[in-house]
């Protein structure tokens, strides 16, 4: 069958399927296992109303235990046991973990993933707060905005191509078409660099892909929160003679500090998954390697799932910090 | 707001000013990207794309028409023609018949050919070619020119990459094929999650709290997690790889973020409608349908663009779950990323793959902007 065919009919079952199954399920439990009329009428209804929910729930509940839960313990489980031939498994301890850490690939990606860890939320949470602030001051900022935060629509693969044009190298005796050489060699550089080879800076021209990325997002959500400061209190700073900067810094960014903590906290997520940017540029090579990528290159190239899983268990250990504080929060919202 | 007297004007440029900064700053990559998608292979090769809006002066080797060209003129063998495409406006400064000194005549000159013969080129690139005895060999001579060509841009590249049926690197497949992937994960996921969204925002049930927090927690767990599990399990009940199971992985992945969204939102529609609904003798199946869905357009138009965007640009979750080896099903993200290596140094191809597959996602950001906005306001965890 046709792809696009199949995509369609795939459209029809999935939501006529959903459809089908919430009404005949809510069908079914009120005219037929208890139905509101009769003796016992009161009573069932209380019942039908008890069971609903879970008639509502019960798809999500289903894909997301599949889809998620089940994979997490799974992964766990895989992280301890061995592949043996003809599909059979044996458990083996920790000695994944500790091939992996034996690994000076691991350190690498571990070492990376922590300098993009500390480097990207930073430059893209600052760097979104200045735009924000900037284009909430002109006429044109909406314009401005709608500009910065364009690169999220954008692939990380298509930022991969943007950039690597950026950073194109041409030898020595030609004109250089990516712009970073045509600078640095205007700026007085001697010879065009390959950037993407330079070891430890390398990292660096990778972040600033994500950076890229990331700003657009810091900017829309940090731009709300400082439209939502009280007018008041920026006023009675202004009276009390405060300057722009003192505004900014003492007034304004500590009433926003909530807000910069979460588009913090969910740039740091997004860079603990960065996968597509390395693999596109470097795929690891030149001292580049993170953790996401690394535990593709274990599961797919080298076929190693202990160790493969192991160190998307470690991914999911750096994350939960932060699920924890997010699950934490919640619950204290919804009190 | 910020009116403070004296300061005023000079704090304004510098704001207009590092504004406008910054705008050029974030644009330039991807402007680079789009005008290289419509130059040449050549001008590409030998120039940064910002001088191709202006006009340039370039070295170009060029050919003579080849000698079975030649024509018999009283005595004398002839070849003419112009050394550029028809279409070209380049105007020649500098000329020579040698790789070493490219530069030996001015335009109109006359030079004595190496093998006999003299040529003349003029500014516009005719030349004559003659000779007493006739001309020999297969190919052209080749001039070397010194030429200042005008701002050129061509859409070869987007017919070659687009249309062009024997270029087997073409992406329109891969395009029908994201696109195939997409829409289902787009619209199946929507669905489940504003049933079970309705339920955690306005059914009393135990538990309900802890759901809540469960959901919040899966927003978070990383995509990696998933891969082996979930492979294993699609090719154990007879899935395997394809677009089923991409289907069944984005819409298992979207799902949190869809519930967490919509039950946002949910939570903040008026309780008085629902609440009369209910006293009217209403189900709750009946409210969810008719008066909870329509309101909450927003908050799904919002979703729906976050996982449009997710599945479209997708590369892991394609890679693992949806191309297998004979690579019919390939996405344009996974396309390119094999472009890059294969075709590192081809930047018109690349550039304008690339281009062609983030102009969708491009146009659904400046079309609903204003609801991806309200998404991220609503998404992210206060």
């Amino acid at each position: 069958m046709h792809p696009a065919l199949q995509g369609l009919l795939s459209i029809v079952l999935g939501v006529g399927g959903c459809v089908a199954y919430f009404y005949f399920s809510n069908q079914f439990l009120d005219k037929v296992l208890f139905p509101g009329r009769g003796p016992n009428a009161g009573r069932n209804i209380t019942r039908a109303n008890m069971i609903r929910p879970w008639l509502f729930l019960l798809p999500a509940i289903a894909a997301l235990s599949i889809y998620l839960a089940y994979p997490v313990v799974e992964t766990l489980r895989l992280s301890l046991t061995e592949r043996l031939p003809g599909n059979q498994s044996q458990f083996v301890g920790l000695a994944n973990y500790q091939q992996m850490v034996s690994e000076p690939k691991f350190w690498e990606a571990m070492r990376n993933n922590m300098l993009w860890l500390l480097v990207v939320p930073a430059f893209s949470t600052a760097l979104g707060l200045l735009a924000a602030q900037l284009s909430d001051r002109v006429r044109w900022g909406n314009i401005a905005k709608s500009l910065i935060f364009m690169p999220m629509a954008i692939s990380f693969v298509g930022a991969a191509v943007i950039w690597k044009l950026v950073y194109d190298t041409r030898p020595v005796d030609q004109d250089q078409i990516g712009v970073l050489n045509a600078l640095y060699l205007f700026f007085g550089g001697s010879e065009p660099n390959t950037w993407l080879t330079l070891p430890v800076w390398n990292n660096f021209f990778l972040m600033i892909v994500l950076i890229w990325i990331q700003t657009g997002f810091a900017m829309v959500i940090l731009s709300a929160a400082l439209r939502g400061i009280p007018e008041e209190t920026v006023e009675a700073a202004i009276v009390d003679g405060a300057n722009p900067f003192q505004v900014f810094f003492k007034i304004k960014v500590p009433q926003i500090m909530g807000t910069v903590v979460v588009v913090w906290t969910t740039i740091t997520i997004v860079v603990l998954k960065v996968f597509d940017i390395v693999f596109a540029m470097t795929n690891g090579q030149w001292e580049t390697q993170v953790l996401a990528n690394y535990m593709y290159d274990k599961l797919f190239r080298a076929n190693d799932w202990g160790v493969g899983s192991a160190s998307a268990m470690i991914i999911m250990l750096l994350v939960s910090p932060i699920l924890v504080w997010n699950v934490y929060n919640a619950r204290k919202e919804m009190r | 707001m910020s009116g403070i007297a004296g300061t005023k004007s000079s704090l304004t440029w510098a704001v207009h000013l590092s504004l406008a900064a910054m705008v050029l700053l974030w644009l330039f990559p991807t402007a680079g990207l789009l005008v290289s998608s419509f130059r040449t292979a050549d001008q590409i090769a030998t120039s940064g794309w910002w001088k191709s809006l202006s006009a340039s002066e370039q070295n170009l080797t060029l050919r003579t028409d080849a000698p079975d060209q030649q024509v018999n003129q009283n005595g004398q063998f002839v070849i003419q023609g112009n050394l550029f495409d028809e279409s070209s406006q380049s105007q020649i400064s500098r000329w020579g018949t040698n790789s070493r000194s490219i530069s030996d005549y001015a335009a109109g000159d006359t030079a004595e050919l190496r093998k006999g013969g003299t040529v003349t080129v003029q500014t516009n690139g005719d030349y004559v070619m003659q000779s007493d005895e006739p001309f020999t060999g297969k190919r052209g001579t080749r001039i070397f020119v010194t030429a200042k060509s005008p701002p050129e841009f061509t859409l070869r590249n987007y017919n070659y990459v687009l249309f062009d049926p024997s270029n087997r690197e073409g992406i329109a497949k891969a395009f029908f094929n994201t696109l195939t992937v997409t829409i289902p994960a787009t619209i199946i996921p929507i669905l489940v999650a504003a049933f079970a969204a309705y339920a955690l925002a306005w059914m009393d049930f135990p538990g309900r709290a802890l759901l809540i927090a469960v959901v919040v927690g899966l927003l978070v767990v990383p995509l990696q997690l998933a891969l082996i599990p979930l492979l294993r399990l699609h090719n154990d009940i007879g899935i395997g790889k394809g677009y089923v199971g991409a289907w069944l992985a984005h819409t298992g992945f979207g799902l949190p973020l869809a519930i967490y969204l919509l039950r946002n939102y949910m939570v903040g529609l008026p309780k008085d409608i629902i609440e009369n609904a209910k006293v009217d003798g209403a189900t709750d199946f009946q409210i969810f349908t008719k008066i909870i869905l329509p309101l909450s357009f927003p908050a799904l138009a919002s979703f729906a663009i976050f996982q449009f965007l997710w599945t479209w640009n997708d590369l892991l979750v394609a890679l693992v779950f949806l191309i297998d080896s004979t690579g019919d099903t390939t996405v344009m993200t996974k396309q390119i990323v094999e472009l890059l290596g294969t075709r590192g140094g081809n930047w018109e191809i690349l550039a304008t793959s690339a281009f062609i597959s983030i102009a969708v996602p491009l146009a659904v950001f400046f079309a609903m902007q204003k609801y991806l906005v309200r998404g991220l306001l609503a998404g992210s965890v206060k």
